[in-house]
Formats: C-alpha cells, sequence, structure tokens
C-alpha cells in the first residue's frame, strides 16, 4: 500500500507547494465561485456534477461541474498541483487505489453513475481507458501487452479473433508496421515514444469509449510527441478523449475543448480557439500569457 | 478409505466442478463468442463451483484431522474396563499407548492382557468407521456443493467478484497465522507455567538459589529433593551472554568500521561474504567445534599456566556464541553506520580531522541508538541460543561468575527436561515450559525495545 | 597552527592504532571461518572412505541352508557371523585363547554378517563355494588404519591392543586391507556402530521435514506478504502483525519448539518424533524470513505496472496475480530458499519435539519416525568413539554442502533476476 501512500503524499505535497506559489491568487476564487464559460455540451458522454475529491484533510478539487462530449478531444490544463490529473483519475475510479481519498458528487457514463456503490469497477474501467504519464508496458511480448485487456475481458472467443484484435490496435495506434516483426519480443525494449503508442495501443485493445490521458508525451522527445498528437487526433473519430496536458502548445494542436484549473476549481472552460486567443477570467489569461505556471 | 484416495477424490471433484462451471456458463449465453454477455469470464464460473465443491469439504476434512486423535482416544477409554479407566491419568495413558500399538500391529514390551486385544480390536473397527463415515460426509458435501453451484449459476452472478472475495479471506488468514503463532506461543508456555507454579511458589522459582529438577518417584528416596530455585540458570545464562557479547560487540563493530570506512573494495567484496558465511552456519556446527576444539583448547591452555578450568567452562560456550554472533552484530553496525548521512562525514573531515577522529567522534555518536539497538538483538540471539550450550555448557546449576567454572543456562535446562521419557505433568517437565516462559518475555521484551530503537533511528535520516 | 602540528604526531599514531584495530578485527573474524572449516574438514574428510579387509570366506552350507532350503526367508536366519569369525579362525590360526579368539573376532564389523547374507540371498549359488571378499572392518581397526590412534602410547591407554595392531599389520602386508568409498555412510540410517552408521535416515528425515515446511510456508508467507502489501489497509490491526512478524524472526527457536510439544504434540495427538510435526514447527519458524522477503519483493515492482493493469480494467486481484506476483516471485524464491537454508540448519526445535531418538530405519514418509542431519550430528557428536568424531565431521560437511548449494543458488537467483526500474 505504500506506493498508494506515496502517491496521495506526493499530490497532496505537489498541491501544497501550489497553494503557497499561488497565495496571490486565492482571493480571485471564492467559496462560492462559479466556472466561467459553458460546462455543458448537447451530446456528452461524461457529465460531472459537483465534483468533490479529498485526500484525508486536503480538499483537492472543489466543486468541479463539467461535461466530456461524445468523440471530442478536451484539454485539461492549469499549474501543478491544480488538481487536473486527480479529476482525470477520478472519471475512472483510480483514486480507488489511493488511500484515504473520499469522492463527492455525480459522474455519470452515458447517464449511468459510475460511484454507484453496485457498480463494479472492473467493466467501468474497460468503458473508460487510462494512458499514462509514463509509458508503463508490462514486462511481457508486445503480444501479451496487446491481448491482455481483451483476455481477461473475455472480448475474444478465438486465438484467430485475439489475433485480430492485436493487429487492429495496432494499426490503429500507428505500430503496427513498426513492430509486426516482433510481436513476441518484450514491450519495454522499445523505444520511449513507441512503448507510450503500445500504451496507447493496449487501451484500444479493450474498445473503452473513453480514453483518458495523463500528460501522454511528457516523457517523450518532440518527433515522438508529434506522432503521438497525430494518433490522438486520429482516433477522436472513434472515441472520446480526455487528456491532462502541462503543454499549451498541445492541448491547442489536438483538442477541441480546453478545461482550466486552478487550485482545485475548474476556472474556465470553453472552444481551444477561444481559450487561448480570448481567455474571459483573469487567471486564465495570466496562465496562457505565461505570468504563472 | 485412505485419506490420500480421499483427498484425490476431492481434487477430481473439484476438477469436474470447475470444468462445470465454465460449461454452463457459457451454454448459459450460448456459445464461446457471446462470452461478453457473461458478467465474468467463464473460467471465473468454473472456479466459482470448484470453491463450492472444495471448499466446505476440505473444512470438514481438516477438522476432522484435527480432533481425531482426541476423540478416537475418548471412544475408546469409554469402552475399557471401568477398574482401567480409574487408573491414574498417566497410566491410563500408558495403557491406550500400548492398545494404540496393538492395533497397528507392532509389539509389545510384556503380553498383552486380553481386555487390551479386545480394545484394540474395537479401536480399529472405530478407526474404520469414522474414515468410513468421513469419506461419506466429505464426498456427500462436496458434491452438494457442486450442485448448489451448478443451481445458483447465472448470466448476471458476478463470479469473478465472489471469487475473489474468497481468495483475499485465504490472504487475510494466512497474514493472521503470524499472529496466531505468538498467541500459541504466549498460550502453550503460559498455561504450562500456571500448572507448575501451582506446585512451585514463584517466588521459590524466580529467587530460589537452588536448582536440581529431580523429583522423588517414590516419597522415601534419597537426593530428590526437588529444588526449582532458577536464579543459577539465569546467572549462567547472564555470564555465557556477557562473554559472547564481550567476543561479539568489539570485533563486529570493529569490522564494520574498518569494512565501511577504511577498506577497498576488493577487500570488502571478499570479507563481507565471508564474515557472513559464520551467519550461515547451523548452530550444532558450533557445537560440535566448541565440544570438540575451543574447550578443549582452553581447558589445556589453562592447565599450561597452571589454572584448572573445567572441560565445560562457561568461556568456551560464551566464545563460541561470541564467534556466531559477530556477522550479526557486524551487519547490523553497518547497515546503521552506512545510514549516517555522508553530509556529516564531510562536515568532519573539512574540519582536519583524521578517520579516527570522524568515527570516534562523529559517526559512532551519530549511529550509536542504532548499534545499541543492534546489540540488543545480538544479546537477544546469545540468550536463547541453544545447540552450542546444550553441547558445550555444563548440566550443574552453579552459582558463580568465574567465567572458568562450569555453569548451566535456562536453555540447556529446557532440553535437559523434555528431551527423553518424561511423564508429562510432574514439575519436572512443567519448569521447562516455566523457563520457556522466562525466555520468551526476556527475548520479546529485549526484542521490542530493539527493534523500536533501530526504526526510531531509521526514521531519523531518511 | 604550532599547536596543530604538535599535536600532529600523536594523533596520525591514534589513527593508525585504530586502523589496526579495525584490520585485525577483520583479520580475527576471517581467521574464526578458516579454523572452523580446518577443524571440520580435517577430522571428517576420511569419513568418505572405509577400512575393508579381504577375507577368504567358505559359505557352508552347515551354516546357512542346512536342509537345502534357498528361500530368502531361510536364508535369513543362517549364522553368518560364523562363516567371518571361521574365516578369521583361518587366517590366524595360532590365535588358541578364548579371549584372544574373541579379540581377532572383533577385527571384523557385525555388519561384515549382513553383507554375506545379502550376497548369497541375491546369488544362492554361491554357497558351498570358497570366495574372497572385500568386507567391512570394525571401527577400531578403521580409526587405527587411519592413524587416529597412537601406536607409540602404552598399550593400556590405547583402545587397540597390540595383538590387534600386529594382526591388522600382517593383512596389510598381504595387500589385504584397504580404504574403499563408503557407500554406506550416505545409504545407512543411524547405527551404534560407527562403521555401519549412516547419514541416510537423517537425510531422508530432513528432505520430509523440508517438504512439509516449503509446501506449507512458501503459500502462506506469499499470501500473507500479498495482503499485507498489496490489500491491507494501514491501521493498527496491520501494524500490530507487522510489529509481530517482525518480532517472532527474533525469538529463539527453541521456543517454537515448546510450541511444537504443547500444541502439535500434546493438544492435536500428532505423533512424536515425526518429519511432520518438525514440518510444522519449521513453517511456523520460517514464515516470518519468507513473508519479510516476499514484501521487500512486491515493494520493488514499481507502481506504473500496477496502475497499467488497473487502467485497462484488470480487476486488484487479477492486477497481482497476472503481473505483480510474477513480477515479485524469483525475489520470493531467493527469500524462500533463505528461509529453507535456515530450517534445514536449525535442531533445537527439533529436539523438543521428539527428533532425538534413536532411529535405525530410513523414514518412508512423513509421519515416520526420523532424525534430520543436524539432530544427528547432535546424537554423533554426543558419542565418545574416536569413529564417531570422524563421522560427526563428515556430516556436517554434508549438511554445509547443501547450505552454501542452496545460499549459492539463492545468489544466482537473485543476480539473475536483478532489474533495476
Amino acid at each position: 500500500m505504500t506506493n498508494t501512500l506515496a502517491d496521495a503524499a506526493r499530490i497532496t505535497e505537489e498541491a501544497k507547494q501550489a497553494d503557497a506559489q499561488g497565495d496571490s491568487h486565492k482571493k480571485a476564487l471564492g467559496e462560492d465561485f462559479r466556472t466561467v464559460g459553458r460546462i455543458r455540451v448537447d451530446k456528452p458522454r461524461m457529465r460531472c456534477t459537483e465534483v468533490n475529491v479529498f485526500y484525508g484533510q486536503n480538499h483537492a478539487i472543489k466543486g468541479v461541474s463539467l461535461d466530456i462530449g461524445a468523440n471530442e478531444v478536451i484539454a485539461m490544463i492549469g499549474p501543478s498541483g491544480c488538481g487536473k490529473s486527480t479529476f482525470l483519475r477520478s472519471l475512472n475510479r483510480m483514486n480507488d487505489t489511493i488511500e484515504g481519498c473520499r469522492i463527492e458528487g455525480e459522474i455519470l457514463l452515458d447517464d449511468q453513475d459510475i460511484y454507484d456503490k453496485k457498480l463494479d469497477v472492473v467493466p467501468l474501467r474497460a468503458r473508460v481507458g487510462m494512458v499514462f504519464q509514463k509509458p508503463n508496458p508490462f514486462p511481457k511480448s508486445i503480444y501479451e501487452n496487446i491481448a491482455y485487456g481483451p483476455r481477461i475481458h473475455g472480448i475474444a472467443a478465438t486465438r484467430t479473433a485475439l489475433d485480430e484484435i492485436v493487429e487492429t490496435s495496432l494499426r490503429k495506434a500507428g505500430l503496427w508496421e513498426e513492430v509486426k516483426d516482433r510481436l513476441d519480443k518484450p514491450g519495454t525494449g522499445l523505444s520511449g515514444g513507441q512503448q507510450q503508442r503500445l500504451c496507447i495501443a493496449r487501451a484500444i485493445a479493450v474498445a473503452p469509449e473513453v480514453i483518458l490521458m495523463d500528460e501522454p508525451c511528457s516523457a517523450l522527445d518532440p518527433i515522438a510527441t508529434a506522432k503521438v498528437e497525430e494518433l490522438i487526433d486520429e482516433l477522436r473519430a472513434n472515441y472520446t478523449i480526455a487528456i491532462v496536458t502541462h503543454s499549451m502548445q498541445q492541448a491547442a494542436r489536438v483538442s477541441q475543448r480546453t478545461a482550466y484549473f486552478h487550485l482545485g476549481n475548474l476556472v474556465e472552460v470553453g472552444n481551444t480557439t477561444q481559450i487561448f486567443t480570448n481567455p474571459r477570467h483573469k487567471l486564465t489569461e495570466d496562465y496562457i500569457t505565461g505570468r504563472f505556471g | 478409505m485412505q485419506s490420500s484416495v480421499l483427498l484425490l477424490l476431492l481434487i477430481g471433484l473439484m476438477a469436474l466442478a470447475y470444468q462445470m462451471g465454465r460449461r454452463r456458463s457459457v451454454r448459459l449465453v450460448g456459445g464461446y463468442g457471446k462470452v461478453r454477455e457473461l458478467n465474468s469470464l467463464p473460467s471465473y464460473y468454473g472456479a466459482y463451483a470448484a470453491m463450492w465443491a472444495g471448499i466446505p469439504a476440505l473444512l470438514v476434512y481438516g477438522l476432522w484431522l484435527a480432533i481425531q486423535g482426541n476423540v478416537v482416544s475418548h471412544w475408546l477409554v469409554a469402552e475399557l474396563p471401568p477398574e482401567i479407566q480409574q487408573l491414574p491419568k498417566a497410566e491410563l495413558a500408558l495403557v491406550v499407548n500400548d492398545i494404540k500399538n496393538l492395533a497397528a500391529g507392532s509389539i509389545l514390551s510384556g503380553h498383552p492382557e486380553p481386555y487390551m486385544q479386545v480394545a484394540a480390536d474395537h479401536l480399529h473397527s472405530l478407526r474404520q468407521t469414522g474414515q468410513a463415515a468421513l469419506a461419506v460426509v466429505v464426498l456427500s458435501l462436496g458434491i452438494a456443493g457442486l450442485v448448489l453451484a451448478r443451481q445458483t449459476i447465472r448470466k448476471d452472478m458476478r463470479a469473478r467478484t465472489r471469487v475473489e472475495q474468497v481468495i483475499k479471506v485465504l490472504l487475510i488468514i494466512s497474514s493472521t497465522i503470524a499472529i496466531f503463532t505468538t498467541i500459541g506461543i504466549v498460550l502453550s508456555v503460559l498455561f504450562e507455567s500456571i500448572r507448575f507454579f501451582q506446585a512451585i511458589p514463584i517466588s521459590d522459582f524466580l529467587f530460589g538459589l537452588q536448582w536440581s529438577p529431580q523429583t522423588a518417584i517414590r516419597a522415601d528416596q534419597v537426593g530428590s529433593s526437588g529444588a526449582f530455585g532458577a536464579v543459577p540458570l539465569f546467572a549462567g545464562t547472564l555470564l555465557i551472554s556477557g562473554i559472547a557479547m564481550f567476543v561479539a560487540v568489539p570485533i563486529g563493530l570493529m569490522s564494520a568500521i574498518y569494512l565501511s570506512e577504511y577498506a577497498g573494495p576488493k577487500l570488502r567484496a571478499m570479507a563481507k561474504p565471508t564474515l557472513e558465511v559464520l551467519a550461515g552456519i547451523p548452530t550444532v556446527v558450533y557445537g560440535f567445534f566448541a565440544a570438540l576444539t575451543v574447550a578443549p583448547f582452553i581447558r589445556d591452555s589453562g592447565a599450561l599456566i597452571g589454572l584448572d578450568v573445567s572441560s565445560e567452562s562457561a568461556l568456551a560456550a560464551g566464545l563460541v556464541i561470541g564467534i556466531m554472533i559477530i556477522p550479526f552484530v557486524s551487519s547490523l553496525s553497518d547497515d546503521v553506520i552506512n545510514a549516517v548521512p555522508q553530509a556529516m562525514r564531510d562536515g568532519s573531515y573539512a574540519l582536519g580531522a583524521t578517520r579516527s577522529e570522524t568515527v570516534r567522534r562523529v559517526i559512532i555518536p551519530a549511529a550509536l541508538p542504532g548499534i545499541v539497538g543492534g546489540v540488543l538483538l545480538a544479546v537477544s540471539r546469545a540468550i536463547g541460543e541453544t545447540m552450542i550450550v546444550v553441547m558445550a555448557a555444563g548440566l550443574t546449576a552453579n552459582l558463580t561468575a568465574n567465567p572458568l567454572e562450569s555453569v548451566t543456562t535456562v536453555t540447556v535446562q529446557i532440553v535437559t527436561l523434555l528431551v527423553g521419557d518424561q511423564e508429562f505433568d510432574s514439575p519436572k517437565t512443567l519448569a521447562a515450559f516455566a523457563l520457556g516462559l522466562m525466555l520468551f518475555v526476556t527475548t520479546l521484551v529485549l526484542n521490542v525495545v530493539a527493534l523500536h530503537v533501530v526504526r526510531k533511528y531509521r526514521e531519523q535520516y531518511e | 597552527m604550532q599547536a596543530v602540528q604538535a599535536s600532529l604526531k600523536r594523533r596520525y599514531a591514534a589513527e593508525r592504532r585504530f586502523r589496526f584495530l579495525g584490520l585485525s578485527a577483520v583479520v580475527l573474524g576471517l581467521v574464526f571461518v578458516a579454523i572452523l572449516f580446518v577443524t571440520i574438514i580435517s577430522n571428517g574428510y576420511t569419513a568418505f572412505t572405509q577400512t575393508h579387509i579381504a577375507l577368504d570366506i567358505h559359505f557352508d552350507p552347515q551354516q546357512i541352508a542346512p536342509n537345502g532350503d534357498t528361500s530368502p526367508a531361510a536364508l535369513s536366519k543362517g549364522n553368518y557371523a560364523a562363516l567371518v569369525k571361521q574365516a578369521l579362525r583361518e587366517e590366524f590360526p595360532e590365535v588358541t585363547g578364548r579371549n584372544d579368539k574373541r579379540q581377532l573376532y572383533r577385527l571384523m564389523s557385525s555388519g561384515a554378517a549382513f553383507d554375506l547374507l545379502n550376497r548369497v540371498k541375491a546369488d544362492p549359488s554361491i554357497i558351498g563355494t570358497t570366495q574372497r571378499l572385500w568386507l567391512v572392518a570394525d571401527d577400531d581397526v578403521d580409526m587405527l588404519v587411519k592413524g587416529h590412534f597412537d601406536r607409540d602410547l602404552p598399550e593400556s591407554d590405547r583402545r587397540v591392543k597390540n595383538e590387534t595392531i600386529a594382526w591388522v599389520d600382517k593383512l596389510a602386508t598381504e595387500g589385504r586391507v584397504k580404504q574403499q568409498f563408503n557407500t554406506a555412510f550416505f545409504t545407512h540410517g543411524d547405527s551404534r556402530e560407527p562403521e555401519l552408521a549412516g547419514i541416510g535416515g537423517a537425510v531422508a528425515g530432513s528432505f520430509y521435514m523440508l517438504l512439509v515446511t516449503v509446501a506449507l510456508s512458501f503459500p502462506i508467507g506469499v499470501a500473507a506478504a500479498i495482503y499485507l502489501e498489496e490489500f491491507a489497509p494501514t491501521n493498527r490491526w496491520t501494524d500490530l502483525i507487522e510489529v509481530n512478524i517482525n518480532n517472532l524472526a527474533a525469538v529463539p527457536s527453541i521456543v517454537f519448539g515448546l510450541l511444537g510439544l504443547a500444541v502439535f504434540i500434546n493438544f492435536f495427538g500428532l505423533p512424536r518424533s515425526a518429519p511432520l510435526v518438525g514440518g510444522l514447527v519449521l513453517t511456523l519458524m520460517t514464515l516470518p524470513t519468507i513473508i519479510i522477503a516476499s514484501r521487500a519483493a512486491l515493494k520493488s515492482v514499481p507502481p506504473s505496472i500496477r496502475e497499467a493493469a488497473l487502467g485497462i480494467g484488470a480487476s486488484k486481484t487479477q492486477m497481482v496475480f497476472h503481473h505483480v506476483l510474477p513480477l515479485a516471485m524469483p525475489g520470493m524464491l531467493t527469500g524462500t530458499i533463505i528461509g529453507m537454508a535456515q530450517a534445514l540448519g536449525e535442531s533445537a526445535p527439533l529436539l523438543m519435539i521428539g527428533m532425538v531418538a534413536f532411529i535405525v530405519d530410513i523414514p518412508g514418509g512423513p509421519t515416520d519416525p526420523a532424525t534430520a542431519l543436524p539432530v544427528q550430528i547432535f546424537l554423533w557428536a554426543d558419542s565418545p568413539e574416536r569413529g564417531f568424531v570422524e563421522r560427526t565431521s563428515a556430516a556436517i560437511m554434508v549438511l554445509l554442502a547443501f547450505l552454501i548449494s542452496m545460499n549459492a543458488l539463492a545468489v544466482y537467483l537473485r543476480k539473475k533476476f536483478e532489474r533495476r526500474w
């Protein structure tokens, strides 16, 4: 359990640092602060209402309401410790693994409350996949990396069906041509960018509806980043994607909507072009123009 | 029915249940292609069915194994002639033992009495009935479980969750075994000790200066005072442990300091594993070494300078225990010395201190709590060490501080009192448990304090 | 500056003294290791050979098959010791006195007769023939030939008399005394006669005991570690378990023996002297070692692997059993092997549960009465005969060989599968 504890400690630590750093901005957000911009969309895939997340005493997410529309890429930006990763992790209940983490409010996935006590998190996570900051392939073969998810979810009935899933997932992730001759080689032997695309392929293989990406390019070089960004754009046709990023250029390049988080509050949300060209909240503007962050 | 056959049958039943559960779940949704409609993978339904078939049956089986011996003996005694039942407990136990041997077909020392033959036959039939009944119960429980599982398998049943819950319960049970071990130790030594203290007042035991545990079998026997004053044992244990620490602490600590502060990588790579070999050698080997080589050597060299040294001297045993503990002290000290931050060393060197000054004035004071903790653990080791003292120390309880004389220790007495033929209820055997209680409490306190000190020390530099 | 210069010489002297002390501590430690090994090996290596004497044995039908019945049961009743005695009498016809004859017969081990019995059983056609056979000599002869007795001592201080020395020397000059590899040492059970005593029974006992121990302690230890590391919430209960495990690891082994005696033997009525009970006691003893090592192995698996598995919808149990456990397995195995090595060398708790009995038969299963290798060493170390000193040392060499190879395997596993994340 120490890992998750350490996680929690790290996250709270980041939040504290941000607290100290953002003291001057605190006044801007009162208790009854309301998000600027349109939080609701016409065709929502996920709908979050008044979500609060606590790590022990620490109030990490403060009353966030936000829609994630079907087949859109939504970017979540903000300074370190603003809660964007925490918010993302609460969308597929990855926060369950952190001890002392408590969540209030309602998150619906296709009108189903994902925090319903009776709901099983396993099929939920099959529907809402996740790609992490650091590429984390299993220390198994490339094939096994992709095949693992379909196997545990019983998606493929036969070996040929499984082969097919592996191939299509790798193709969708744009990795097939590079690895088709060495599917039995360990996934950990790939380059960083390839590993991250392998992780994306692994997430796609279980046919999720939503893919959450937590700073997927932060450990990659610019060329690999470009490839992954290209991939995200292509995936939009079939999936809904929520991406947390530190790079504002990346947010501008890949997303249709952007949400700006600050100290656990969702400050502003809107079309990406609008956010970057014409931010309405002072904090958003300060962040975009690089006054802090 | 043989128990191994029964177990194999049960395993077979579980395999059958697994197959059945799998197939049934697939059939419920109509073929492998639609497995996704199931709540869990088919193999989980299989595992679910196998659990129902296996676990209740295994529980009953285990319970029977645990109580069988006592229950059968009880039934057996109930069937014996009344005058035999009236016998004192110890003799009755002997009779029961004889009957068991007779039933097992082994030869008895004397000629079996007729009632024994009858009882042995009875015992034989009892055991057979027991085995048969057990087989019937276990197998029908297994089949019942299988049928029940088959009934409950539904398309939307959460088989995976249930299987995982059972796995988690098994994991929790495993983790509590450590607790039960401690409880078992405490209860087993405590109960027997209480019975001992009913016979011998606790103050006599703790403060008595006389130890001679030979109790009289007949009341008029000579030289059977049965004195249970444990002070000479405590003193002997302390003396031997003291000698051991006198050897182990300086050598262990100094070699740890030398290896971590002075030695080059080559010497370190060679010397550390070699010293650790000492830790891996079984204590019985040290005991043999002490008795064969060290004790005669000390006796002979004592004779050379005109000293009268016992051939079972406390010195020999203590010395060898000390050698055994050297790697223990040195690896613990090594850990704590390495935990001292480099910055402290740098600070001292920057003032122009030599290495030895840095070690003595900075590193050792900083590492002191950790070293003390390690030494306490080593003391607890020395006190609890058994084989070396059994083989190299004496049996007679002398109250002396002279390391050249023979002394005895708590562990030696536990072994001598419990090895060999024993009547279970005599104060003599019970005394061993009272000594065990003392040993357990002492080492427990030492360990708790030492582990606490070491942990506090580690936290300080983390 | 003056003051510093003045004290410098003294300080450097102190430095040298300190350094010398440290070095001598290390050297002393190494010397102890060396002395220990030299003592054991120099005492024990001769036990791997055994003195045999060639005798002309006449398989007299009168003695072994008086009525021509050669079924194994009838053959077993034959008087084979008489054959050996007869051969000795014919070899040394000058020996006549009763006491002298008895002394002469003591040249050969009582095991020689068993040897003859087995030969006849294997091939009854040798009955009636005379053959020159190499037979096991008595332990005193063995010791004499190996030079462990000082011939210069006055006869009254020696275990062997002048006549015996003369007989052995005569046989030796005829080339009828030789050292053979001592297979009996590895295959026989215990015996009162050093030349017939072997570690076979003890090794089998240790084997069954370790079998029970590993079958119980590995799954239980791993399961406990998994629960504590992966599932357990941090609360007082798990804290208690943790402190408890650390303490158990430091409880004297003899206390576990008391537990075994009180619980397994007296309460549950399991058989005394059985490897099963020994295995149970050693299980409880090694569990802390295995749990602590397994937890460390689990801790070293990076959290990113866990997240990856959870992220694509593996349940926690699947995450642990499909990903974390296989990665932690080498570390767990290493810990288990080290625990088993500890258990193999342990003897004190086994004394408590009656595994010190004198047992000749080689146990055939975990419930047969048996002893263990370290306990056998303990038993032999107590025997006064010079022949047992040799055998004790040899048994220690065998035990150490097992332990060293187990530890080497553990080191190899650790090196091979060590992974840096």
